[in-house]
């Protein structure tokens, strides 16, 4: 055993550290860094799902009936499949619509009923407050084992002022009044509550893992050998058969299964968490997986410390459901056993203060609100502040709520085993699911037969499993439960009808939503839905289908700024209403807070605000009484809804409209950079020819001139200047040519004359052609050429032009003296190249990028040979990309410049021949 | 709601799951076999348990990669 006041010193201080996490999330929130902005944060929140029910109970579960503890979260993975719909779906609502809670909910879909809020309510607080009281139970037996001796039975203080629960209930209402009831928030969110149940979640899991790898590890070698040691015992092997020795209750674990899978999603703690502390409906995606993993890793020790614990203290020796604390215990592993039972402290503490701030939250808004503002003194044409009013009714629905679970647990605390009770609160929460799921997919749902679902389902459930539970525990006659309530049999609470051969949760299940459904359907089919339940009901199910603009308002009538403002300030506080109207007005895009409209949008407005902060039932309640409204009919109903389809149609075609547009834009902003890049290119090749052409004229003109000026010019020299002078001209008309030539390519004008050419024949004659200036020249030009090549498809005359070029090219740039060039030509399986290369200084390597571009020479050495238009190259790029090749330079500087340029060989395929063929019949016919 | 190729694999795979894990699938596990040494039946739930996880992660998340605005469907299809 454990020292009480080391067991309290850590207890308080882990409660402090929670205190700790959740100041630190409140402070980062105000600072705008939100720490629970994260799908992990959001999915271990979720995670508040497991409480000391799980953590203490499930393997006393096990050690009573085996994999009977699984359905339970069996259900939440199955219901987290379709989460990513249903879930978002009240997500989104809830957001759309300010909702905090689900009385709210259920109210604000059935046309703001707050006798339907109210209904909810109840249910919750009845159902709830046993689940309550189980926290605290289980942290008082977990106490209880850690400081007295192991196998004694834990004394219970007789005195109430000596009872360390009372005081751990009332840290916790403390803790929980703190942060989840501080300030007044219309969207009911809280930060450093979120962050703290999430560090919680991580405790818990650590600590039952820790437990759990302990005694399948360290009490026994191996899972494997625990489980060989339980299948020696006749009664644990039992535990791990199918159907331990009888037919497997297939009813039951469907029951189970359905009652969890509801449950997850309509508990108030997880509706808190799960919807109204959502950050972004993104989170859900990995939240969905994340969760039930988190359930598998929590549920993967439970079986091996039930048997493990069976096996070691013997069976019914010890309570199974402190295994956890009492094996490490009975090691001597004190410390092992103080974390185990910080990681339940956590799982129940966890679980208390997100229930009671969402049922606070529903008996402030939907129980107290109501009665109150019916009082003269509180209703909507009083003045004063009500915000302290509203903080003040949270705490003590908190702490009233504390105290319930405190006297629930001191009066029937040892009458029930753990997993009972949850099961009782799940039963009871199952009830909404029909109102709820009914109203978030079905228009039809009315107020009536939500009414009247929600009260047969919860009298079913108390008939049939409260009232049997309170027999049970000695405090009814349990006569009833036997023959009947006044002797008539049929009525027997867990017999209904005689319907026997089902446990008592199951057949409670069973009846309770048979006649929940069966009333809901029945009643709303019985009479048409009203207006506002009609207008509700479009809102609620429609939601993913309506943008914020095009959303519906129905209400009709004439409202006044001046009224609502004070009535919102009221609720809100007035500089929090003077923020709220200010910025609707500046969304509106008036000047003032005077000259927003009083129409349906700031109606709509108003109460929006108003629900957050005291439900939608009130808020309706309260605007109505400022505003002059007049009464919706159906038609009316429908009327506004075909102005918003309208509105809607028109805002999509404008939508469309403006991204046409955009796209339009786009494309012609993109063809401009085009034209203006040509122009810029345009402009350059003007400049380029004219400068070009500048240089040749210039000579011819000042020789010219002197022969003009001199007549006494000897003849010799009057000679040479001609000579100069026509070769120029025609330098000039080789230029004019290429340039024409060039623009003709370019602008695709040029005249192509496709043939089948053979490249040998093309390079023979460049070089015949070439002959002489080389041998003037003194440079050496060398063929180097296959006897026979296929043919390619192209004009020969321009082929022999681009081969005319670079070898006139690499004429320029040979050395004078052993000058040589080579020109090759060789074949590919697919394509035929043509290479010249020089032995001349090379080119270097920034300049061989621009080598094709026009009027660029590559300087020479200084036996280089002026004379080039910086044409040549660009044109025969271009005709040799006509024709489907590519041209190319290698070059290292100092070891020559080679040219080359390959072009596909062209190769007769079957269809051309025929096509050809039966062309050429044709033709001859 | 419902529509989509992502609604429509999670419906799948809750219908997928609900059947395995009720009657008549589960009576499939009804052996005294053990596995590793670990009992089979408690040892198949905690299988189809994993199994459902890693199928439903693969669904939502792969829907995230494919289409980031998913999400987003105010707009009706």
């Amino acid at each position: 055993m454990l020292s009480a006041p080391l067991v309290i010193a850590v207890s308080f201080a882990y409660l402090l550290l929670l205190f700790a996490v959740a100041y630190w999330g409140d402070w980062r929130a105000a600072q705008g860094r939100s720490v629970i902005s994260s799908p992990w944060v959001y999915a271990l929140s979720m995670a508040v799902y497991c409480t000391a029910w799980t953590y203490f109970g499930s393997v006393g579960r096990a050690a009573n009936s085996g994999v009977w503890f699984l359905p339970i979260y069996l259900g939440p993975m199955l219901a987290m499949i379709l989460a990513w719909m249903v879930v978002r779906k009240m997500i989104r609502v809830a957001k759309t619509y300010r909702i905090t809670s689900i009385a709210d909910f259920i109210a604000s879909r059935y046309g703001k009923s707050p006798l339907l809020a109210g209904l909810v309510t109840m249910i919750t607080v009845v159902g709830i407050v046993p689940y309550i009281a189980l926290q605290l139970k289980a942290i008082a037996s977990g106490y209880a084992v850690l400081t007295s001796p192991l196998g004694s039975p834990a004394v219970q203080s007789a005195q109430w002022w000596n009872d360390s629960t009372l005081y751990v209930a009332l840290m916790l209402a403390g803790f929980t009044m703190v942060f989840g009831a501080r300030h007044l928030d219309s969207t009911e969110r809280h930060e450093g509550m979120v962050a703290a149940i999430a560090f919680e979640s991580v405790v818990k899991l650590v600590a039952f893992l820790a437990v759990g790898l302990f005694v399948s590890f360290g009490l026994f070698a191996s899972p494997a050998a625990l489980f060989d040691q339980a299948y020696a015992v006749a009664e644990l092997r039992r535990l791990l058969q199918f159907g331990q020795n009888q037919p497997f209750a297939y009813p039951q674990w469907f029951g189970l299964t359905l009652l969890a899978m509801l449950s997850v999603i309509f508990l108030p703690r997880q509706f808190q968490v799960m919807v109204v502390e959502n950050v972004d409906e993104q989170h859900l995606r990995r939240a969905v997986w994340v969760f039930p993993l988190y359930l598998l890793l929590i549920n993967l020790f439970v079986l091996p410390i039930a048997i493990g614990g069976l096996l070691h203290f013997g069976p019914g020796r010890m309570d199974p459901e402190t295994f956890i604390l009492s094996l490490p215990l009975s090691q001597g592993h004190g410390a092992l056993a103080l974390a185990a039972f910080v990681g339940g402290l956590s799982a129940a503490t966890g679980m208390v203060i997100v229930e009671a701030i969402a049922v606070s939250t529903m008996v402030c808004n939907d129980l107290v609100m109501p009665l109150l503002l019916r009082m003269r003194r509180f209703g909507a044409r009083a003045s004063g502040d009500l915000t302290g009013l509203l903080l003040g009714i949270r705490r003590l629905a908190i702490l009233g709520i504390l105290l319930l679970g405190y006297l629930y647990f001191h009066l029937a605390g040892e009458a029930y085993a753990l997993v009972s009770i949850g099961l009782i609160s799940f039963a009871a929460v199952a009830q909404f699911a029909p109102a709820m799921l009914g109203g978030l997919y079905w228009k039809g749902g009315t107020r009536r037969g939500a009414l009247a679902g929600l009260l047969l389902g919860f009298g079913f459930w108390v008939y049939t499993l409260m009232l049997p539970s309170l027999a049970k525990s000695g405090w009814l006659d349990s006569d009833f439960l036997q023959f009947g309530p006044f002797g008539w049999h049929w009525f027997k609470p867990e017999a209904f009808l005689g319907l026997s051969g089902l446990d008592n949760l199951t057949h409670s299940l069973f009846w309770s939503l048979l006649a929940n459904i069966g009333a809901y359907v029945g009643v709303s089919l019985w009479r048409a839905p009203s207006a506002a339940e009609t207008s509700q009901a479009l809102l609620f199910v429609d939601v993913f289908n309506r943008t914020a603009h095009a959303r519906p308002v129905f209400w009709q009538g004439k409202a006044q700024v001046s009224a609502l403002l004070p009535l919102t300030g009221r609720f809100l506080g007035v500089d929090v209403a003077q923020r709220l109207f200010v910025g609707y007005a500046a969304r509106l895009g008036v000047a003032s807070i005077d000259q927003i409209p009083g129409d349906a949008r700031l109606v709509h407005f108003v109460e929006t605000q108003l629900a957050g902060a005291i439900g939608s039932a009130s808020a309706r309640v309260m605007v109505a009484a400022v505003v002059e409204e007049e009464a919706l009919d159906l038609d009316d109903v429908m009327r506004i809804l075909d102005e918003a389809s309208q509105l809607r149609a028109y805002s999509h075609a404008l939508e469309d409209k403006s991204r046409s547009l955009e796209r339009a834009t786009a494309e012609l902003r993109e063809a401009n950079e085009k034209l203006k890049s040509l122009d810029r290119m345009k402009d350059d090749f003007m400049s380029s020819v004219t400068h070009e052409l500048r240089t040749p004229l210039t000579s011819i003109r000042a020789l010219s001139e002197l022969m003009r000026d001199d007549d006494h010019m000897d003849m010799a020299q009057r000679q040479q200047f001609l000579g100069i002078i026509v070769t120029e001209a025609e330098r000039l008309s080789r230029l004019v040519n290429q340039v024409l030539d060039m623009a003709k390519i370019e602008a695709g004008h040029a005249e192509w004359h496709d043939t089948d050419v053979d490249l040998r024949e093309v390079a023979e004659q460049a070089a015949g052609t070439m002959k002489e200036s080389y041998r003037e020249r003194g440079v050496t030009l060398v063929l180097s050429l296959p006897s026979q090549v296929h043919a390619v498809r192209a004009d020969a005359d321009r082929l022999t032009q681009v081969v005319l070029n670079l070898l006139s090219n690499a004429l320029k740039y040979a050395p004078r003296e052993g000058g040589r060039v080579v020109l090759r030509l060789h074949e590919d399986p697919d394509r035929l190249t043509v290479e010249v290369e020089d032995n001349g200084p090379g080119i270097p390597l920034e300049q061989q990028a621009v080598a094709f571009e026009k009027f660029r020479q590559v300087a020479g050495d200084d036996h280089y040979r002026a004379g080039g238009t910086g044409l040549g190259l660009p044109i025969s790029r271009q005709i040799v990309e006509h024709f489907g090749g590519s041209m190319w330079l290698r070059s290292t500087p100092g070891q020559g410049a080679c040219f080359g340029f390959s072009l596909p060989r062209h190769t007769p395929t079957a269809a051309d021949d025929s096509y050809n063929d039966e062309h050429q019949r044709s033709t001859e016919t | 709601m419902f529509q989509g190729l992502d609604a429509q694999r999670l419906v799948a795979l809750f219908v997928a799951g609900w059947a395995l894990l009720s009657f008549p699938l589960l009576a499939l596990w009804d052996h005294e076999a053990r596995v590793f040494g670990l009992p089979l039946f408690p040892l198949a739930l905690f299988g189809i348990w994993a199994l459902l996880i890693a199928a439903l992660a693969w669904v939502v998340e792969h829907g995230r990669e494919r289409d980031p605005a998913a999400s987003d469907s105010a707009r009706p299809h």
